[in-house]
């Protein structure tokens, strides 16, 4: 296949907006195309397949968020056809309406933001039933019994094995540690209330806790980083914290060449004021602090005004919200593991708290200086659904756009937050960045996100031409352009054309097999054993999720040795 | 309310006020009918044509007193009726029912006398229906005969 | 000796049994309680497919089954597709995609068990955990509506009020039990407070608990639905004295005068305590795998049960799309029903709605949903003779083993069979 003339952004290998030709073979970017389709992609805009590095779309909370909310499931419906399932759902889709929506905003690979290890089998049940995308899910550590034990015990070594053994266990792709030490807390309905403050029955802190898992995370080499929801997030003043953590881990160094911390939806975390009433936007303290620590990345976790379905596994966060917004409330606790809950709500523009809120995640992405470091997210469905990826794009490439829809904001968004003064617009090349590049590198996908040869063949062609339209003036026209790809190519497949789906080709699923030294994981079993026969309520040899439930593995080999 | 009358005794605990006088029999007893589960329906309950089954949910449970005042003998049956249609089972006594509510197990021999009406959730009301229990000479049918009456359209389906 | 066995009987979901196997045949079941033995072990069987003719049903072969089922399901204007609760995920998902072709109505046993449950989530949401929380965590146990002792024989030991865990050494001991019933069942009789409600009443009951938890016990008359004041004083003070309290419910709560009010009034209780103290409420599922239907169907469709194809994208309304109601009404016009037995298990009225049109039946027991079956199709046992997925009643998934082989297509395949056909009876058309 060839795509002929395309104006080509590929930012990883330095080609910034040129007119050329990608060819690709064997579902792979190659020199030279040897025959198949051409696409005359003249005046259009040709982009690596988009990398959504954080977004909440497969397993136990997802579904929850399915089966609690019905009146979700009734929007966005469209029938079979000969080729596609039924879709359903606008914040919490259906598992086909994921694949099919992804493909049609050029989107080919996304990754599943949290999973205990004991519910990973329901994860990958779902994750096989999205089509088209290639995915992975990123496995949550943060306050697991062993986890908090080795850590009591200053067994790094250990720790790291059995790091190995949970991404193993639940064929994960890395370390997600959210709310550490509150999730555990919440067994008896408490939290943590900072890095400094004791897990309770543990005697461990948020920091130490987070601390070993990052250098167990560098000495195994994982090709992510750890991946942090901070201690406090959404709670008015909690900037401060955020910093305290980034702070308490600067002398942590990258095993490989990558971020050594990546702190997810930032906007939740980047919070002034000392309650709701002066709530204001710290956005720029948070966005200096990365000017200064190339170290460390991040993603928006991006505010969409409407409907939206927050899920974590932040379960006291959750039981806030409900309280808060006298809202519906699922709670989800895993034994020995995690805590997690579910709760609907809108975001109102003339709401103050949400106006602010929306302003702080263009903020962040918008004075952080290097785009590498701040990918786009809305941290589906939590600010809002992936679908309204169109719309963040604009708002980052238009000043215009943002003071348009200032205007219909509660005045607040403006006063508390330094939006209005922000003049900087992303170009294409910063785009390619925030939606693919970066997210590609942060996760460690070397064949994801560019469109060198040796690259996956996932290309996204965007009836736009970057000639012709100015993105700063033009934004209605880019929103649609990007809402509807005019091609989707995955490995080599036209899967979209003219915002169609083609094909329905099954993604992989990237998981991470980390090799730790015999004696380390001899331990870690002999303690598992233990767990298993006096606290976990399943048998040992029924935890680790089959061979059966990841059909299409891409393994990615790590470890000491 | 009860209805004490000499030759037709109505007793429905749940309105009457004061206990029955053991020395009066009644005819027809006024219950609320529960079903639910058991170990024997369930231990037979992928074996639902066997003789286990049958003995295992064709029965009616009743209070040792309810049991008593409708003068029951030895291993007899009740006839059961509600508004939705009447069964034939066998009695039985269980000392944890409360006065004037019955218990049938899970099971073809309850689904008789329990409505169709689902109140627009989809479930009907398996518990809590109102029920007339009488004694009867009559026989408890088996699991074929219940159905019967169900006439098949037979031969090739359209 | 085939170890750490899933059962495949009730919500439970044990995992841990012993099988023991001589020459492809079970012979000797451990750890089991008597409902798991009984399946595991075995029953009679269907022997070979069977269809109706001139009121009799004939054996044939599976071919000809396929082909009868598949003429039904393609000729049929509404067919309903029910069941679902004693097999696999992997039929699950299978039995959609049939749904989906023919234009039918999907539905599991969850409607005639905690589908009451499902709506009353809907309304509220559910502060839940796995049962493994329970066993290491609580307290305080209310069965409410609930008798483990006959319908979950092993929850208690494993996972609630006799279980250990780290915080809860001492097991029994070290626990307060509560049961509320309109009968003192076996479970009543190990509690340390029973509360004897009137039969429809856990509507009134749970909302003067939760009148007395918020502190305007002033209301609440001196009897409520029979129970003493003071007594549902008690209970409340139990529960927010609890470090872990736990509500576990069964169809005492889903099946009586209110259903699906009674759970959203539970479900409200559970969120008020956790004002308190930590709180989590489940219900006691009944089948194995009636919960994973509800999820392959909320991830497959977007809604849990009674999901309506008609119209090419999936339609949910229970009290309208519910099995009981589209028989009750004589909507549905053909029926096929997999790992279920509704003759038995819906009202007798309901019933005669499936009297009057055609049924298949795919199962590997006779029972007396093959009485009224027009195309009867045996299969393996799952979790005995086949693999797959099922999904315990605290929506924790598992995989089942096959520990024998069995000469009987599994669920899964033969449903693949029909569909083929259905397929090639479209594109003949």
């Amino acid at each position: 296949m060839i795509i002929k003339g395309g104006f080509v952004c590929d930012p990883k290998n330095g080609i910034l907006g040129e007119e050329m030709d990608i060819c690709i073979e064997c579902g792979k970017i190659v020199e030279k195309s040897v025959g198949g389709d051409v696409i005359d992609a003249r005046g259009m805009l040709v982009l690596p397949g988009g990398v959504d590095a954080h977004a909440h779309i497969a397993g136990a909370k997802v579904n929850s968020g399915r089966i609690m909310r019905p009146e979700d499931g009734r929007r966005g419906i469209e029938p079979r056809t000969k080729l596609l399932r039924p879709s359903t759902g606008y914040t919490v889709p259906n598992c086909y309406a994921m694949g099919y929506r992804y493909a049609r905003l050029g989107y080919t690979t996304a990754f599943e933001a949290a999973t205990p290890i004991l519910e990973s089998r329901h994860t990958h049940e779902e994750l096989e039933e999205i089509p088209i995308v290639d995915k992975g899910a990123l496995t949550l550590f943060g306050n697991n019994w062993e986890v908090l034990e080795c850590v009591r015990d200053g067994d790094l070594e250990k720790l790291a094995a059995f790091v190995a053994w949970g991404l193993r266990a639940s064929r994960g792709y890395g370390v997600k540690v959210v709310n550490p030490g509150g999730g555990e807390a919440w067994g008896f309905g408490g939290n943590v209330k900072g890095i400094d403050d004791p897990v309770p029955n543990f005697g461990v802190t948020p920091r130490e806790i987070i601390r070993y898992l990052m250098r167990a995370n560098e000495i195994l080499g994982l090709p992510h980083s750890v991946h942090l929801h901070t201690n406090n997030l959404g709670k008015p003043g909690n900037y401060e914290t955020t910093l305290e953590t980034l702070k308490a881990v600067e002398d942590i160094t990258a095993s490989r060449d990558r971020q050594v911390l990546h702190v997810t939806h930032m906007q939740f975390s980047a919070y002034g004021g000392t309650g709701w009433r002066d709530f204001e936007s710290k956005a720029p303290e948070i966005a200096e602090y990365f000017n200064h620590h190339d170290q460390f990345t991040m993603d928006m976790g991006q505010l969409i005004f409407g409907s939206a379905t927050t899920m974590t596994a932040d379960a006291p966060l959750e039981y806030g919200n409900a309280r808060l917004l006298h809202a519906k409330w699922s709670n989800h606790d895993i034994e020995l593991e995690e805590s997690s809950g579910v709760v609907p709500l809108v975001y109102g523009r003339k709401m103050p708290i949400n106006a602010i809120q929306w302003a702080i995640g263009l903020e962040l992405a918008l004075l952080t200086k290097n785009p590498w470091q701040v990918i786009m997210t809305t941290d589906h469905p939590n600010g809002g659904p992936f679908v309204n990826y169109p719309e963040v794009v604009t708002l980052l490439m238009s000043r215009v756009k943002r003071e348009e829809e200032l205007k219909s904001l509660h005045e607040l968004a403006s006063k508390r937050s330094s939006l209005p003064s922000i003049e900087r617009e992303m170009d294409w090349n910063d785009i390619a960045i925030v939606t693919r590049a970066a997210p590609a590198r942060i996760l460690g996908l070397s064949e994801k996100g560019h469109l060198g040869v040796g690259a996956d063949g996932d290309v996204t062609i965007f009836d736009i031409n970057p000639a012709d339209v100015d993105p700063s003036k033009d934004h209605r026209k880019v929103k649609e352009a990007l809402a509807k790809a005019r091609y989707t190519i995955k490995a080599g497949e036209v899967v979209v054309r003219d915002g169609d789906i083609t094909a329905v080709p099954q993604g992989r699923t990237y998981w991470v097999d980390a090799s730790v030294p015999e004696d380390q994981a001899e331990k870690v079993r002999a303690d598992l054993v233990e767990k298993f026969a006096k606290y976990y309520s399943i048998q040992m040899s029924n935890y680790m999720v089959q061979d059966a439930y990841v059909t299409h593995p891409r393994v990615v080999k790590a470890g000491v040795i | 309310m009860a209805f004490l009358v000499p030759d037709r005794t109505i007793y429905s605990p749940w309105r009457a006020k004061e206990k029955l006088s053991s020395s009066l029999m009644v005819i027809l007893l006024k219950a609320i009918m529960i079903s639910g589960r058991t170990l024997g329906q369930g231990a037979n309950s992928e074996a639902k044509m066997s003789p286990e089954f049958f003995k295992a949910t064709s029965f009616c449970a009743l209070s040792e007193e309810d049991y008593r005042s409708l003068g029951i003998s030895k291993e007899g049956n009740v006839l059961v009726r509600t508004e939705f249609g009447e069964v034939v089972v066998s009695a039985k006594k269980d000392v944890g029912l409360p006065l004037g509510v019955i218990f049938i197990p899970m099971g073809p021999w309850a689904n008789a006398v329990v409505g169709p009406e689902t109140g627009g959730c989809g479930t009907p009301q398996f518990k809590g229906v109102e029920a007339e229990v009488e004694e009867t000479k009559m026989r408890v049918k088996d699991v074929r005969e219940l159905f019967a009456d169900l006439k098949r359209m037979g031969g090739e389906a359209s | 000796m085939a170890e750490d066995v899933l059962c495949p009987f009730c919500g439970c979901l044990c995992d841990d049994i012993k099988v023991e196997v001589e020459n492809d045949q079970i012979v000797g079941v451990k750890r089991a309680c008597k409902l798991g033995s009984s399946k595991i072990r075995g029953h009679e069987r269907t022997k070979a497919p069977m269809v109706r003719k001139d009121e009799e049903l004939v054996e044939t072969s599976y071919e000809e089954a396929y082909d009868r089922a598949a003429k039904i399901l393609k000729d049929a204007k509404r067919p309903l597709l029910y069941g679902w609760c004693s097999t696999v995920c992997e039929t699950h998902k299978k039995g959609i995609l049939l749904a989906e072709e023919v234009g039918g109505v999907i539905d599991s046993t969850a409607t005639v068990c905690h589908g009451p449950s499902i709506i009353g989530i809907e309304e509220k949401g559910l502060a839940g955990s796995t049962l493994g929380q329970i066993k290491n965590r609580a307290d305080l146990i209310v069965f409410w509506g609930a008798n483990p002792a006959e319908a979950h024989p092993r929850h208690t030991l494993r996972y609630s009020s006799n279980s250990t865990g780290m915080f809860t050494p001492d097991g029994r001991k070290g626990r307060k039990v509560i049961v509320v019933d309109v009968r003192e069942t076996r479970t009543a009789k190990n509690a340390d407070k029973f509360l004897l409600i009137k039969p429809g009443t856990d509507y009134e009951v749970i909302s003067a608990l939760r009148m007395i938890v918020a502190g305007k016990g002033e209301i609440v008359p001196e009897k409520v639905a029979g129970v003493a004041k003071s007594d549902l004083e008690e209970a409340a003070e139990m529960m927010k004295a609890a470090r872990f309290g736990a509500i576990l419910f069964g169809l005492g709560m889903t099946h009586s005068r209110g259903r699906y009010k009674n759970v959203d009034n539970a479900l409200s209780l559970v969120a008020d305590l956790n004002g308190f103290t930590k709180f989590v409420v489940m219900a006691m599922r009944g089948h194995y795998n009636v919960a994973g239907f509800g999820q392959v169907c909320a991830w497959e469709t977007g809604f849990p049960m009674s999901v309506d194809f008609s119209r090419g994208a999936p339609y949910f309304n229970p009290g309208e799309t519910a099995a009981c109601d589209l028989l009750a009404k004589r909507e549905a016009d053909a029926m096929m029903v997999v790992a279920a037995d509704p003759v038995s298990n819906f009202p007798r009225a309901t019933v005669e709605g499936m009297a009057e049109i055609p049924v298949i039946q795919i199962d590997p027991f006779p029972n007396p949903t093959t009485l009224l079956a027009d195309v009867v199709i045996p299969s393996a046992v799952c979790g005995v003779e086949a693999e797959g997925t099922a999904y315990r009643m605290d929506g924790l998934s598992l995989r089942m083993k096959k520990v024998v082989d069995s000469p009987y297509p599994t669920d899964e395949a033969i449903i693949q069979n029909i569909l083929d056909r259905v397929r090639r009876l479209g594109d003949d058309n």
